[in-house]
C-alpha cells in the first residue's frame, strides 16, 4: 500500500472517529438540550476521540519510518555472500548503494549486476513486506486508540481538558523548534568543525598567514598539503565590514536625526517608505549593481588619479555594503533617539543651547548605548553578509589593509568551499565549517551584547 | 576661581559667539539633508541602472522564415515514429530557408555566418512543432524564429543611439552579417516583439533561448513549503510564549534565542541545511523542498517576533471579557484573541515571505545553483531559484546576459513590490486602534 492511500485511509478513520465521539457523546449526554449532563461541549468529545486515534498511529510510522531502513539493510548485508559483507565500510557502503539503485530499477554496471540481483530483490521483497506491516500495524493501532477513547466517554468525563492539554503540548513543541534550531547549528557546525581541527591544528587555523585550500589530487603534486590559516580573511572580512560601517554609521546615524528632529512630517512620510525599499532590496541585487556598476567608476577614478585600483576592490563591495546597512542602522537609531524623553531637550533649550547643540550634547550622549547597540547590530550584519561579497570580491586570499586592492572574506570561502562537488572527509569541505562556526560564535557574541545593551538602555527610560 | 562677569560682558561674549554658532547649526542640518539626499538618491540610482540595463530584454529580435517541413529530410522513411521525429535534423530546415532568401551566400564560410543569423532554438521549435503535429510534414509554414544574442544586441544597440564606446564592442558581426541584417529589416522579416521566451522558458546557455519561468516555479514551491510549515509554526510558539508561558528560565532562553537567530547570519542556515537535511537526512540536492526548510527556519524568528507583537497589542479587556463569560483560558485564546490578532500576524508572514523570496546565500549551500534548463514540476525536482538565477546569470560571460539579469531582477523586484503592498494594504484594511 502507498503512503498516500494510507494517509487516506487514516484521514477517514480520523473524521469518522470525530463523528462517533460526537454522536456517542451527545447520546450518553441526554441530547443537545437544556437538559444536558456533559462537562464539555459535544465537539470536545468528537476531538478526543479523533485526536486518539490519530495520535497513536503517527507516533508508529515516524518511529516505523526512522528505524525501518536501518533494519532493512542490515538484513541485506546478513544475506551477501561472504566477501562482499567483510569489505571495508567505505566499500560497503558503495556495494549496498549499488544495491539500493538496482532495487528501484536503475542502471547498475553490467558486471556486478548478477552478484547484486539476488540483494536487491531481497532487499525489496524486505522493503513491500514492511509497508505491508506497517499499513496493517498503523490501521490496528489507529482503531485501538479510537476503541479505547470511545470506551472511556461518560457524561462526567471531562473531555476538554484533555483536549486543550494535547494543544497545549503542540504549542510548547512549536516554540521549542527555535531552540532546535540554534541547537542544530551549533551540532551540526560544530562537529564538522571538530573533524577538521582533527586533520589540522586549531592554533594553525586561528593565527595561520596562508590560506590555499586547494589541496592536490595526488600526493606528489605542487602544493599538495594546501594551507588552513585564516587570518587573511578575518582581515579581508573586517576590511570590508569596516569600510561599510564608516559609510553607513554617519549616514544612517545623520539620516535619523534629520528625520526626527527637523524634517517637515511630509517629508519623513516619503523618505521612511523610500528608506524601507532599501532594506527591502535583496543583496542578490547589491551585489549585481557592485560588481557591475559601482566597481568599473571606483577602477576609473583610481585611474584618472594616477592610483592602482584593483577591479574587484575592497571598497567597492564595502560601500555598497555601507548603502545596504544604512536603513538598519537608521531605524534602530530612530527608535533610539525617540526614546530619549522630551524634558532632556526642553532642559537644554531652556538653557540656550540651538538645536544641534542639544542634539550633540544631550540626546546622542542619552541615545549612545542604544546607538552602540545598533552599530554592533549592523556590525555583525556586515560580517556576515553573503551575497554583496560573492559577487564582488575575489577568491584568492590577500592579507592587506589597503581599500583599493581586492580582498577575500569567510563567508566568500564558505561558499566557494562547498559549491559544487565534493567530498565529505576531505579538509577543503571542513574547513567550510570552521569558518561557519568562527562566523557564527563571532556575530552571536555581537548579537547578545547589542541585545543586552538595547535592553537596558530602553528599561532606562520607559 | 573665575571671576564672575557682568551682565553687559556676557551677553557681549554670547553675541560674539552667536555667528558661529548658528553657522554649526546650519551645517549640520545640511549634513543631515546631505545624508537623506544620499540614501534616495543610491535608490535612484540603483533603480535607473537596472531599469536602463534591463528594459531591453522584454523585447527580442526574431526572424520570420519560409521554413518547408520537408519530409525527406525530418523523416525520410516515412515510418512517422516519435522517436525519428524528435531526432531529425531540424537546423538543415531553417539552413535552406536562410540559402533560398540569400541565394548569393556561396561558399562555406559564408553559408556558416548566415546559419548565425538564426538562434539554435529555432530548431527545437521546429521540433515541438513536428512531435506535437506530424501533419504539418510536407507543408510550407511562415515562422518568427528567435535571433542569435549577437544579432539582437547589434539591432538594439545600434537602436539605442550611437554609442560609439559600445558601439566598438558590438561588431562581432561580420559586415557581410550586417549586411544581411539591414536586408532582413528591410524586408520586414527581422522585427523586434515581444519576449515571450524569457517569461516562459528555463534557464540556458543560449542568453536568447533563456528564461526565467523554471527559477520562478523553484521559487513558488520554496516559499509554498515555507509557508505552510513556519506560519502554524511560528503563530503557535508566539502564542504559547505570549499567552501560557510562565515565567521560567526556560522561556526566557527561548525568548533570547528567538532574538539571536533573527540576527543569524544566513549563511550558517545554509550550512545547517547542508549538514542536517542532506548530510544527515539524506533528502536530494537542488530540491525546493529543502530549501523551504531552510528558508522555514530562516523565517521562523520573524513570524514569532511579529505574531507576539500582534497578539500583545489585542488588549487585556477582550481576554477579560471572554474568560468572565465562562470561556476557558484556550477558548479564549481561539476564539478571540487570535481572530483579532491574525491580520497582524499576516502582515508579519507577508514580509518574512518576502524577505525568504530575496534570499540566496543558504541556497548556493544546498546545491541550488545547478544548471538547470527543464521546469521543476515539484517541490523535489531539481530546481534553482529567482534570486539564485540572478546571480548565476550575473557571473556568466555572454554580455546578453547582462539585460537579462536586469531583467530577472525588475521581475523579482516586482513581485516583492506586490507582497509589500499586499503586506501594506492588510495593515491599513484591519488595522484597529482601540
Amino acid at each position: 500500500m502507498r503512503l498516500s492511500t494510507l494517509a487516506l485511509i487514516l484521514t477517514a478513520m480520523v473524521l469518522a472517529a470525530f463523528y462517533l465521539g460526537r454522536r456517542r457523546a451527545v447520546a450518553i449526554g441526554g441530547g443537545l438540550g437544556p437538559g444536558r449532563r456533559l462537562h464539555s461541549l459535544p465537539k470536545y468529545y468528537g476531538y478526543y476521540t479523533a485526536l486518539w486515534c490519530l495520535l497513536p498511529g503517527l507516533a508508529l510510522l515516524l518511529a516505523w519510518t526512522a528505524f525501518s531502513d536501518t533494519i532493512i539493510t542490515s538484513r541485506v548485508v546478513e544475506s551477501l555472500p561472504g566477501a562482499l559483507r567483510n569489505q571495508p565500510e567505505a566499500q560497503l557502503g558503495l556495494t549496498l548503494n549499488d544495491i539500493r539503485n538496482l532495487a528501484a530499477g536503475q542502471m547498475v554496471d553490467e558486471s556486478r549486476r548478477a552478484e547484486f540481483a539476488v540483494a536487491a530483490d531481497l532487499y525489496n521483497d524486505l522493503r513491500s513486506a514492511s509497508q505491508r506491516l506497517l499499513s496493517g500495524l498503523i490501521i490496528a493501532v489507529s482503531f485501538f486508540g479510537f476503541a479505547m477513547a470511545w470506551l472511556r466517554l461518560r457524561p462526567q468525563f471531562r473531555a476538554r481538558n484533555h483536549v486543550e492539554l494535547a494543544i497545549q503540548v503542540a504549542l510548547i513543541a512549536a516554540s521549542l523548534v527555535a531552540i532546535l534550531t540554534t541547537l542544530g547549528i551549533l551540532l551540526s557546525v560544530t562537529f564538522e568543525a571538530i573533524r577538521f581541527f582533527r586533520q589540522v591544528p586549531f592554533a594553525d587555523f586561528l593565527f595561520g598567514l596562508s590560506w590555499s585550500p586547494q589541496t592536490a589530487i595526488r600526493a606528489d603534486q605542487v602544493g599538495s598539503s594546501g594551507a588552513f590559516g585564516a587570518v587573511p580573511l578575518f582581515a579581508g572580512t573586517l576590511l570590508i565590514s569596516g569600510i561599510a560601517l564608516v559609510v553607513a554609521v554617519p549616514i544612517g546615524l545623520m539620516i535619523a536625526i534629520y528625520l526626527s528632529e527637523y524634517a517637515r512630517p511630509a517629508l519623513r512620510r516619503v523618505v521612511k517608505p523610500v528608506l524601507e525599499v532599501l532594506a527591502g532590496i535583496p543583496t542578490v541585487v547589491y551585489g549585481y549593481f557592485a560588481a557591475l556598476t559601482v566597481a568599473p567608476v571606483i577602477r576609473q577614478l583610481g585611474d584618472s588619479v594616477g592610483l592602482n585600483v584593483a577591479s574587484e576592490s575592497a571598497l567597492g563591495a564595502g560601500l555598497v555594503m555601507g548603502i545596504m546597512i544604512i536603513p538598519f542602522v537608521s531605524s534602530l537609531s530612530d527608535d533610539v533617539i525617540n526614546a530619549v524623553p522630551q524634558s532632556m531637550r526642553d532642559g537644554s533649550y531652556a538653557l540656550g543651547a540651538t538645536k544641534s547643540e542639544t542634539i550633540k550634547r544631550v540626546i546622542l550622549r542619552a541615545a549612545l548605548p542604544g546607538i552602540v547597540g545598533g552599530v554592533l547590530l549592523a556590525a555583525s550584519r556586515a560580517i556576515g553578509e553573503t551575497m554583496i561579497v560573492v559577487m564582488a570580491a575575489v577568491l584568492s586570499a590577500n592579507l592587506t589593509a589597503n581599500p583599493l586592492e581586492s580582498v577575500t572574506t569567510v563567508t566568500v570561502q564558505i561558499v566557494t568551499l562547498l559549491v559544487g562537488d565534493q567530498e565529505f572527509d576531505s579538509p577543503k569541505t571542513l574547513a567550510a565549517f570552521a569558518l561557519g562556526l568562527v562566523l557564527f560564535v563571532v556575530t552571536l557574541i555581537l548579537n547578545i551584547i547589542a541585545l543586552q545593551v538595547v535592553r537596558r538602555y530602553r528599561e532606562q527610560y520607559d | 576661581m573665575a571671576t564672575l562677569l557682568t551682565p553687559a560682558e556676557t551677553r557681549r561674549r554670547v553675541e560674539a559667539s552667536l555667528r558661529r554658532r548658528y553657522r554649526t547649526e546650519w551645517l549640520f542640518r545640511f549634513y543631515g539633508l546631505v545624508s537623506v539626499f544620499i540614501g534616495v538618491g543610491f535608490l535612484v540610482v540603483l533603480f535607473t541602472t537596472i531599469i536602463g540595463n534591463g528594459y531591453g530584454a522584454f523585447r527580442q529580435s526574431f526572424i520570420q522564415l519560409e521554413i518547408q517541413f520537408d519530409p525527406a529530410v525530418i523523416d525520410p522513411e516515412g515510418t512517422r515514429n516519435p522517436d525519428v521525429l524528435a531526432s531529425a535534423d531540424y537546423a538543415q530546415l531553417i539552413k535552406t530557408s536562410l540559402r533560398t532568401l540569400f541565394p548569393a551566400a556561396e561558399d562555406r564560410a559564408a553559408r556558416r555566418e548566415l546559419n548565425a543569423l538564426v538562434s539554435a532554438g529555432g530548431a527545437y521549435r521546429l521540433q515541438e512543432m513536428v512531435v506535437a503535429d506530424p501533419g504539418i510534414l510536407g507543408q510550407t509554414r511562415e515562422l518568427w524564429l528567435p535571433a542569435d544574442d549577437e544579432v539582437n544586441l547589434f539591432v538594439k544597440g545600434r537602436r539605442a543611439a550611437h554609442d560609439s564606446a559600445s558601439g566598438a564592442q558590438t561588431q562581432r558581426l561580420s559586415d557581410q552579417q550586417i549586411g544581411w541584417i539591414g536586408q532582413l529589416e528591410s524586408t520586414r522579416r527581422l522585427q523586434q516583439r515581444f519576449n515571450t521566451i524569457f517569461f516562459t522558458g528555463g534557464d540556458s546557455r543560449e542568453p536568447e533561448l533563456a528564461g526565467i519561468w523554471g527559477a520562478t516555479k523553484g521559487s513558488f514551491f520554496m516559499l509554498l513549503v515555507t509557508l505552510l510549515l513556519s506560519f502554524p509554526l511560528g503563530v503557535a510558539a508566539a502564542i504559547y510564549l505570549e499567552e501560557f508561558a510562565p515565567r521560567s528560565w526556560l522561556v526566557d532562553v527561548i525568548e533570547v534565542n528567538i532574538n539571536n537567530l533573527a540576527a543569524v547570519p544566513s549563511i550558517v542556515f545554509g550550512l545547517l541545511g547542508l549538514a542536517v537535511f542532506i548530510n544527515f537526512f539524506g533528502m536530494p540536492r537542488s530540491a525546493p523542498l529543502v530549501g523551504g526548510l531552510v528558508l522555514t527556519l530562516m523565517t521562523l524568528p520573524v513570524i514569532i517576533i511579529a505574531s507576539r507583537a500582534a497578539i500583545k497589542s489585542v488588549p487585556p479587556s477582550v481576554r477579560e471579557a471572554a474568560l468572565g463569560v465562562g470561556a476557558s483560558k484556550m477558548q479564549m485564546v481561539f476564539h478571540h484573541v487570535l481572530p483579532l490578532a491574525l491580520p497582524g500576524m499576516m502582515t508579519g508572514a507577508i514580509i518574512g515571505m518576502a524577505r525568504a523570496l530575496g534570499e540566496s546565500a543558504p541556497l548556493l549551500m544546498i546545491g541550488m545553483v545547478a544548471f538547470v534548463v527543464d521546469v521543476p514540476s515539484g517541490p523535489m525536482s531539481p530546481s534553482t531559484a529567482l534570486p539564485v538565477q540572478i546571480y548565476l546569470w550575473a557571473d556568466s560571460p555572454e554580455r546578453a546576459f547582462v539585460e537579462l539579469t536586469s531583467a530577472a531582477i525588475m521581475v523579482l523586484l516586482a513581485f516583492l513590490l506586490v507582497m509589500n503592498a499586499a503586506a501594506v494594504w492588510l495593515r491599513s484594511r484591519f488595522e484597529r486602534r482601540w
